[in-house]
């Protein structure tokens, strides 16, 4: 390496450390989130009460979770749509079991068994055969969903163990925060080590990238998307398991529709749904961002639908603003370049 | 494979031997399409369902109601694909269908509660356009931001849900509060085919021939089969894309009027998570979701394949709780279908090649 620090010309180095670490989509969602729970806590009655910290986190926790793995196969310009029946499936075995008199503890792992050959199944027939990821994931949405509805039919299977449903909802101490957000953090530390530290994590955003051009460095991109969609049903069925202890209550339509709530949250957190780009802390901050925003205009007397539509119009917002701003900083970038004196004023027709 | 320093002296006899037009008659080569196509083969797996279910069953077919709501059932359901067909064709999604659908299905109660007397027509115009103006919303959107229509879409599904939630509340329009002459479209037979049905096969058939003989149908395919030469051979790639939308926006409202019509009573549920199972008609009747392929003809009978297997599966004591079960392995068995097909047709066509 001859060459020095001042002759870096690749763009992302283009401009100093604070600059690229503090404009980022990441650090928009977050400074969003921050804003908003301060907002709230200032002008809104109750929000700022350790009660509804607990509840925003318990509301969120199952997207939390699953965004983890979510995020990672999107990377791969994958999706997995029928993470939410996967979660509902859990939910049917975890009570079918129940039913039949079998052990918390047991019939938990049979229930993440079963998210792993979900997950499995998804990516064999997307990582080996070579499906499209949507429409597997259509199918097996639809599938697994059928087969949870199958398992169970109307019936709501109650009366789990006491401690194991009071431990859903536990909290450490006086803190507010539900004791389930440590299963999230190591998850989460976990999934962010892999994805941005380990050669698996960066091969992920080669694939999201060029698959191709992984292939040819060395990524085995097949592997890479089996093991991720089944990281996505393992992670889903424990989703699944907490969703059944927090209610108390396993339903074959147990969380029906949270696949659309879920990646929404992901692409709010700037991962990009081409694949190649995005980090695991924006995706959080996209869930929390969510949680927050629903949970404050709930204590407002907001009702749902506008919750929804507010969902939306950020999750098109935000998709849209990269366009935006890539077009402005274009159009800027065209602007100098036509006052450089060397440089002939250069208009390029978009098609 | 040929290397490049013996391509010369062949490469035109060889290209000759590829182009070539085919040596069949005109008949024999429509008879030989037909026999190969998709859309064929899933229409015997539907005669073979009608049949087992009759068989366990008569009534399924051979009573005046069988025989009504064979046909009545997935009207809804065929509109909804064929637009969404129109709309995987030039490789996008159109996940908000559900959400306009229940947006018009409202619309219409409305209409009829807010203006008595309003002419069943005019609701029927009204519907269509309010669907053609949110899925211009969707196109612009698309066209235009440059995103991917799923994200969009996604977007728009929660936002006209959430427009129709605020709008309707708790409330909803019961069958009381419509006129009958509109409630009796649902069903109205003519011939004893029911009036809905014929509503939606005259769509399917004007947007089948549409895209297989209309300049701007095959425009649609080329669009989606590789959006960067359609540029470069300078078709209106974004308009193409936009009117895919509106059209996809304007049949969904159009089966938001059925819905009222057929259900009588439309609550801010209506169509909730029916998007899906317009993408699945579309799937299992042999429609790329990656765009470029497929017909309408294919989506309808998917449409029809898929709802008439929900109703026969009673019939042939499977518990209707199982039935979506079915449903997603039909998805997969279709795609994993179309994935061995075109691998046997894609080394059929090396080993052509390579005989030459």
């Amino acid at each position: 390496m001859t060459a020095g620090m001042s002759t870096k010309t690749y763009p992302a180095y283009a401009r100093p450390l604070w600059r690229r670490l503090l404009f980022t989509r990441e650090a928009a969602v977050i400074a969003l989130v921050v804003i908003v729970y301060l907002w709230g806590y200032s002008n809104i009655p109750y929000f700022g009460d350790t009660l509804t910290l607990t509840y925003l986190l318990l509301d969120t926790t199952t997207i939390l979770l699953i965004a983890l793995p979510m995020t990672l196969v999107i990377m791969t310009g994958e999706i997995d749509l029928s993470v939410a029946s996967v979660v509902g499936l859990a939910s049917a075995t975890l009570g079918l079991l129940h039913e039949h008199g079998v052990g918390m503890a047991f019939s938990s792992l049979i229930a993440l068994a079963v998210g792993l050959v979900c997950g499995a199944v998804n990516g064999f027939l997307v990582g080996y055969v070579g499906l499209p990821s949507l429409a597997v994931t259509i199918g097996t949405l639809a599938l697994y969903r059928g087969v949870a509805v199958g398992l169970l039919g109307t019936t709501a299977v109650t009366g789990f163990a006491r401690d194991w449903t009071a431990r859903a909802s536990q909290v450490l101490g006086s803190t507010g925060i539900p004791s389930v957000m440590i299963v999230f953090a190591v998850l989460a530390v976990v999934f962010s080590v892999v994805l941005h530290f380990s050669p698996f994590g960066r091969g992920i955003y080669d694939i999201g990238l060029s698959s191709e051009a992984a292939v040819f460095s060395g990524v085995n991109v097949k592997r890479t998307k089996f093991i991720l969609f089944c990281l996505t049903g393992v992670v889903s069925a424990l989703a699944g398991i907490y969703f059944t202890l927090r209610f108390g209550s396993a339903r074959g339509d147990n969380a029906m529709g949270l696949e659309l709530q879920v990646i929404a949250a992901v692409l709010l957190g700037g991962v990009s749904i081409f694949g190649g780009r995005g980090r695991l802390l924006g995706v959080i901050a996209g869930v929390l961002l969510i949680g927050v925003i629903s949970s404050a205009l709930r204590l407002q007397g907001v009702t749902v639908n506008v919750i929804s539509i507010i969902i939306g119009l950020l999750l098109v917002l935000s998709v849209v603003s990269t366009t935006v701003l890539a077009w402005a900083s274009d159009v800027a970038a065209r602007r100098t370049r036509a006052k450089g004196p060397a440089a002939p004023p250069q208009r390029l027709e978009s098609p | 494979m040929t290397s490049p320093t013996d391509t010369t002296a062949h490469s035109h006899e060889e290209l000759a031997l590829l182009v070539e037009p085919s040596a069949m008659s005109d008949r024999e080569r429509l008879v030989k399409t037909v026999l190969r196509s998709r859309e064929l083969s899933i229409f015997i797996v539907l005669i073979l369902v009608i049949i087992g279910a009759t068989a366990k069953s008569p009534s399924f077919l051979f009573s005046a109601s069988g025989w009504r709501d064979l046909l009545l059932t997935p009207s809804m359901l065929i509109l909804l694909a064929v637009g969404q067909t129109v709309v995987i064709i030039t490789r996008n999604v159109d996940l908000s269908v559900g959400s306009v659908l229940g947006v018009t299905a409202y619309l219409t109660g409305r209409l009829f509660i807010d203006q008595p007397g309003i002419p069943v027509i005019a609701v029927f115009a009204v519907a269509v356009l309010a669907g053609a103006a949110l899925g211009l919303v969707n196109g612009l959107l698309v066209g235009f931001g440059k995103v991917p229509a799923l994200v969009i879409t996604l977007g728009t599904l929660y936002i006209y849900r959430g427009i129709l939630l605020t709008w309707a509340g708790s409330s909803l329009v019961s069958a009381s509060q419509m006129p009958a002459g509109f409630l009796g479209l649902g069903t109205r037979q003519i011939l004893t085919i029911p009036v809905l049905f014929l509503l939606a096969a005259v769509v399917v058939v004007a947007a089948g021939y549409f895209l297989q003989t209309a300049r701007t149908g095959r425009e649609l395919y080329a669009v989606g089969s590789d959006p960067d030469a359609a540029v470069l051979y300078g078709l209106p790639v974004r308009r193409r894309v936009i009117g895919a939308f509106v059209l996809s926006g304007a049949l969904a409202g159009l089966a938001g009027v059925v819905y009222a019509a057929r259900y009588g009573t439309v609550s801010s549920d209506a169509g909730t998570g029916i998007e899906l199972q317009a993408v699945a008609a579309a799937v299992i009747g042999g429609v790329a979701i990656f765009g470029g392929s497929g017909t309408v003809w294919g989506a309808a009978i998917g449409a029809v394949l898929l709802i008439t297997i929900n109703r026969a599966l009673p019939m042939v004591g499977i518990s209707d709780f199982w039935q979506q079960a079915l449903v997603g392995a039909l998805i997969i068995a279709a795609i994993v279908l179309d994935r061995v097909l075109s691998a046997r047709q894609a080394r059929k066509l090396i080993e052509a090649r390579d005989e030459v």
